[in-house]
């Protein structure tokens, strides 16, 4: 079971940081999304895996472990509150700019030209 | 207490003076007095003990597990930089009510002067070198605060920052310094420095620790070749430059020579670094200071002579040398304060600093004209004034020393020729200011200062005069201290009098005074001489190197910061994997001596699900709604997850996030492209999937280690305490609501600044407004479909009651605060979507931001409710009652804390949800096809 528990772990890890490293913004929010529940589940898993045996007094001989629970919990809400900000960034910057594409410029520009562009005037 | 107060005082000052702008000058002057005052008061109280050759101390815990306190000691070094700092202070505030005029804002330079006063007493008060190094960067950015006090002047702005990069690169050197030198005696503190001389300099880092520190003093006190910055520092306005640049800010140069010379000083290398750094920035300021136009520039380039003469004084390594030294210190801070001051009134009335065209001053200011002809007398070291006391024993030193072997005779020789240059500035600021004719071109009719503004003056020169002609009577007891606290141990048997007899120091000072005269007499040709030198623009080499760094390091940023996220994400990622699977190698055997769970079949099944849809979801991830749901379908899954392994809490909370989360990312997907581009290159593709397969590989056998080993948790604590201690047998609940209640603070509070946020990022939204799908068809006319109206209204109580009942049963089951508060945002975002807000905004008219306002308040005042209580912060207080009919119930005050919360939790997934969704309601905003 914890071989299982551990390969999908592995498995959600690389699908999340395949999309997060695709060039545009959609697909960079469902990779966040999917490693946010892999990085809960692991956080989860430090409490080891258990049946049966939640942590809530006088309904088992044997409880879970509690604490990784509670961080989990507040780390769900607050990974919400996270990607709806990313979301909105995502379509504020797509307003904005007009394009989706957060993969470094576009159209290449060489690079002289960009140094040349942000150099100080005395 | 007394110690800690002088410095506070100070403070409190600087607060009192930003809030008098309402205030008429003459109130706001006061009332800025008032706090130096006070504090001068004190520190008179205490110098009696001072004198009497004891140290006073006080100290505070402040980090102690880095060995960091908050400590103060008054010695007599101190008490004579105190009393130099809170005196000064006081008279120039005093003098800077007339000299600013109305269209300035006095109380700003009162705060900026009021926080360098405190700075400069917490330099010379500290008893911790890291405190005292804080108090250094202090003065370093008050300074700049005040010469750029006339911020619409690019001179100023261009000073302040000059001043700014040169001391504070200084003051990272001493920082360095300070802390090599902590380390090698192994305290912070400066008594324990100060009795560590010989573990300091038989250290094998010494040189280093020596050259660091003498970097901070010697950028401080514009030694050559730092010394640029305080000509430039010049665009301050006078008061400033007669309070930073006589008597306090180069002085705290001088001061850190002074202070860690018991430590430091004696070596070969202190005498060289020192002593030489002092006579080059004596002789060459001297000389160029001659050459100086402009009044205050004159006076810039003295003063950087002077600290040059007392930096010498101390590389000397003669304790008489420190004591003539300190005796130096408190005669420049006189008689270079009164001089700025004077050089304000003629700049206030005559409207230039130009010495080209003020002469003849003597007719329009006679009163201003005989203070300043003795103030710069003074400075010239003219007998029976206390520039000549103090300049007679800089003589006799130079003529005590062998350092140079055979050539020492060097050294009175140079001392001599920088005397006569002192003599022929301080005649050309006499005979040309005053006197020389008729004054040219003035932009104003000069005219004599109001009485006010010449009173510090006169008290300066008076003391300049009392010291000169009464030295023993006046400064002994102080001198002796101040002496005692740099020298260490005992002091040399010194006589400071006016009269020595004929002797070689007296001859020498003839010398220089004829010496001097003669060269003003010869200045034509001087002026001549010097103009056809090559000039040498120290601004603009600096101007140039500013620029030069700051172009490398853009050019360097740029080259790493190209505006490509995903680049910066594959560093990390490859960082990462570094990091997290290096260790995994050292591991001898990956698996625990946990004792494996079997594998049932709707673990297996389950799991199953999830990786078809995480797989899924990167397959179709170019059809943005499919992969969308492909994504669910792993979301839903980990819930299930959560179920399966006793985390009920955590599968309810997983369950409801997934249902916000995809209706944000379905509305979210109105805004955005419905397909993303397959746009990567195959090597591209091939890289991704070796960083992602390879980081899911290294976190797959990191989880698999740590799952298979034997758990050591600090749980049994709470699940021991939960019904004791907080009342409820939720665990869980119970330590989100109670043992870590202010953790759970903290997250709402983020919750409701990500909330926050994004209402702001959506004002004035440029919106891209699709009117078809990607595929060219129209939306369905049939917005909002009955079924879904009639069957969501009928929904909504029951969710309600739902969500109630979730939350009361919070602290002993499942449930809480997280939890029913999802549960009632999601059965209200269901109406959104039946009705649209515009029906909802007819009902109900909901500000989503008081609400979240309000849980937070909530959850914060229960948290401090139990102060009143005289229990910590955020203990839960809870108690049992029996109600007829219901029974026995329990009332906690985790409770009310719980609903704070929810009502956060409602109001900021409201809020991110319902303003999101009222966008795609905005029809009268320009719609654009894509």
């Amino acid at each position: 079971m914890e071989l299982l528990y551990a390969s999908c772990i592995g498995v959600l890890v690389s699908c999340g940081v395949f999309l997060i490293l695709r060039a545009r913004t959609f697909p960079v929010v469902l990779g966040l999304t999917m490693f946010s529940y892999a990085v809960n589940l692991f956080l989860f898993s430090a409490g080891r895996l258990s049946l049966n045996k939640a942590a809530v007094l006088g309904y088992s001989s044997e409880y879970a472990d509690p604490l990784p629970q509670a961080l989990v919990l507040t780390a769900i809400v607050i990974g919400f509150a996270m990607t709806a900000f990313v979301v909105i960034l995502a379509i504020r910057g797509r307003a904005d700019l007009g394009t989706d594409h957060v993969d470094g410029y576009e159209v290449e520009v060489p690079v002289k030209k960009i140094i040349k562009k942000r150099k100080v005037k005395p | 207490m007394t110690l800690l107060w002088i410095p506070l005082l100070s403070l409190l000052g600087s607060i009192i003076s930003s809030m008098t702008n309402t205030l008429t000058r003459n109130q706001s002057t006061r009332l800025t007095l008032l706090m130096p005052i006070i504090a001068l008061l004190m520190t008179i109280s205490l110098a009696p003990t001072v004198f009497s050759g004891e140290v006073i101390r006080e100290s505070f815990s402040w980090i102690p597990l880095l060995g960091i306190e908050i400590a103060f000691r008054l010695d007599g070094l101190a008490l004579l930089f105190v009393f130099m700092i809170l005196v000064i202070g006081i008279l120039v505030i005093f003098y800077a009510r007339y000299y600013v005029s109305n269209n300035d804002s006095l109380p700003k330079l009162y705060t900026y002067l009021m926080l360098f006063m405190t700075a400069m007493l917490g330099i010379v008060m500290s008893n911790n070198v890291i405190q005292l190094w804080f108090f250094w960067e202090l003065t370093s950015i008050s300074s700049f605060l005040l010469i750029s006090y006339w911020w619409q002047k690019s001179e100023a702005r261009e000073g302040a920052i000059m001043a700014l990069a040169i001391t504070g690169a200084g003051g990272l050197a001493l920082l360095a310094g300070l802390l090599l030198l902590g380390d090698m005696v192994g305290s912070y503190s400066l008594d324990v420095i100060l009795a560590s001389k010989e573990i300091i300099q038989n250290h094998a880092l010494y040189e280093v620790t020596l050259v660091l520190i003498l970097l901070g003093a010697f950028t401080k006190s514009a030694q050559f070749p730092f010394h640029f910055w305080l000509p430039h520092a010049m665009a301050a306005p006078t008061p400033v430059s007669a309070y930073l640049h006589s008597a306090t800010m180069v002085k705290a140069g001088v001061f850190l020579l002074a202070r860690f010379y018991p430590a430091l000083a004696g070596s070969d290398i202190w005498f060289i670094l020192v002593s030489f750094t002092g006579l080059t920035t004596l002789l060459f300021a001297a000389y160029v200071a001659l050459f100086k136009h402009d009044l205050k520039g004159l006076l810039a380039y003295s003063t950087i002579s002077h600290l040059g003469l007392i930096t010498m004084l101390f590389g000397l390594n003669t304790e008489l040398a420190a004591v003539a030294a300190i005796f130096h210190i408190i005669n420049h801070a006189t008689f270079k304060a009164s001089l700025f001051m004077a050089t304000g009134i003629i700049d206030h009335e005559t409207g230039t600093r130009d010495m080209r065209k003020i002469n003849g001053m003597w007719r329009y200011m006679p009163y201003t004209a005989t203070l300043a002809m003795v103030a710069a007398a003074a400075m010239a070291g003219v007998p029976l004034l206390n520039g000549f006391l103090s300049k007679e024993m800089f003589f006799a030193e130079t003529l005590h020393q062998q350092l140079l072997g055979s050539m020492s005779w060097l050294i009175p020789v140079l001392a001599t020729v920088a005397g006569a240059f002192a003599v022929a500035y301080s005649a050309r600021f006499i005979h040309d200011v005053f006197f020389n004719g008729e004054p040219v071109n003035l932009p104003k009719q000069p005219k004599e200062a109001p009485r006010s503004m010449r009173l510090p003056i006169e008290v300066l020169v008076a003391l300049c005069l009392v010291v000169g002609i009464i030295p023993n009577f006046v400064v002994d007891d102080i001198l002796s201290a101040a002496s005692l606290a740099t020298i260490g141990g005992h002091v040399p048997d010194y006589e400071v009098a006016l009269w020595h007899g004929f002797n070689l120091p007296l001859l020498m000072s003839a010398i220089a005074v004829c010496g001097g005269l003669f060269l003003y007499s010869q200045r034509r040709y001087l002026f001549k001489f010097q103009d056809s030198l090559p000039s040498l623009n120290a601004k603009k080499m600096f101007d140039k190197a500013m620029l030069s760094i700051t172009n490398w390091c853009q050019a360097k940023v740029s080259k790493i910061e190209n505006g490509s996220l995903q680049r910066y994400l594959t560093l990390m990622f490859l960082i990462v994997l570094l990091f997290a699977g290096w260790p995994l190698f050292e591991m001898n055997q990956l698996g625990g001596q946990k004792a494996l769970t079997p594998i049932d079949v709707f673990n297996a099944m389950g799991a199953g699900l999830l990786i078809v849809g995480a797989i899924s979801t990167v397959i179709w991830y170019s059809n943005r709604v499919v992969s969308l749901i492909m994504l669910s379908v792993v979301g839903l899954m980990a819930s299930i997850a959560f179920t399966r392994f006793s985390a009920p809490d955590l599968a309810l909370t997983q369950l409801t996030v997934e249902v916000v989360t995809i209706i944000l990312l379905m509305l979210a997907l109105f805004f955005l492209p419905q397909h993303s581009p397959r746009e990567s290159s195959s090597m591209r593709i091939l890289r991704d999937i070796g960083i992602s397969g390879a980081l899911g590989i290294v976190v797959a056998s990191i989880c698999y280690a740590l799952i298979t080993r034997p758990l050591d948790s600090i749980s049994a604590f709470f699940l021991a305490n939960a019904k004791t201690g907080g009342g409820g047998t939720n665990v869980v609940n119970v330590i989100l609501v109670d043992f870590r209640g202010f953790d759970t603070l903290g997250e709402i509070c983020v919750l409701g600044i990500a909330a926050l946020g994004i209402y702001k990022l959506l004002i004035n939204l440029p919106l891209i407004m699709p009117t078809s799908d990607s595929k060219g068809r129209p939306w369905a006319k049939e917005r909002y479909p009955i079924l879904l109206a009639s069957i969501s209204q009928s929904l909504l109580p029951l969710a309600l009651l739902v969500s109630f009942y979730i939350f009361l049963r919070g602290h002993n089951l499942p449930g809480g605060g997280f939890i029913a508060g999802l549960v009632t945002a999601v059965a209200f975002i269901l109406q959104y979507i039946a009705h649209g807000s515009h029906w909802i905004g007819q009902r109900l008219t909901i500000n989503y931001r008081k609400i979240i306002a309000v849980g937070v308040a909530i959850a914060l005042f229960t948290g401090v409710g139990s102060w009143f209580f005289g229990r910590p912060f955020m203990k839960t207080w809870f108690d049992y009652f029996n109600l007829p009919l219901v029974g026995e119930i329990e009332l906690a005050s985790a409770l009310v804390f719980d609903l704070g919360v929810y009502i956060t939790v409602v109001g900021s997934t409201l809020m991110i949800l319902a303003s999101l969704g009222q966008l795609t309601m905005n029809e009268s905003k320009k719609e654009v096809n894509i």
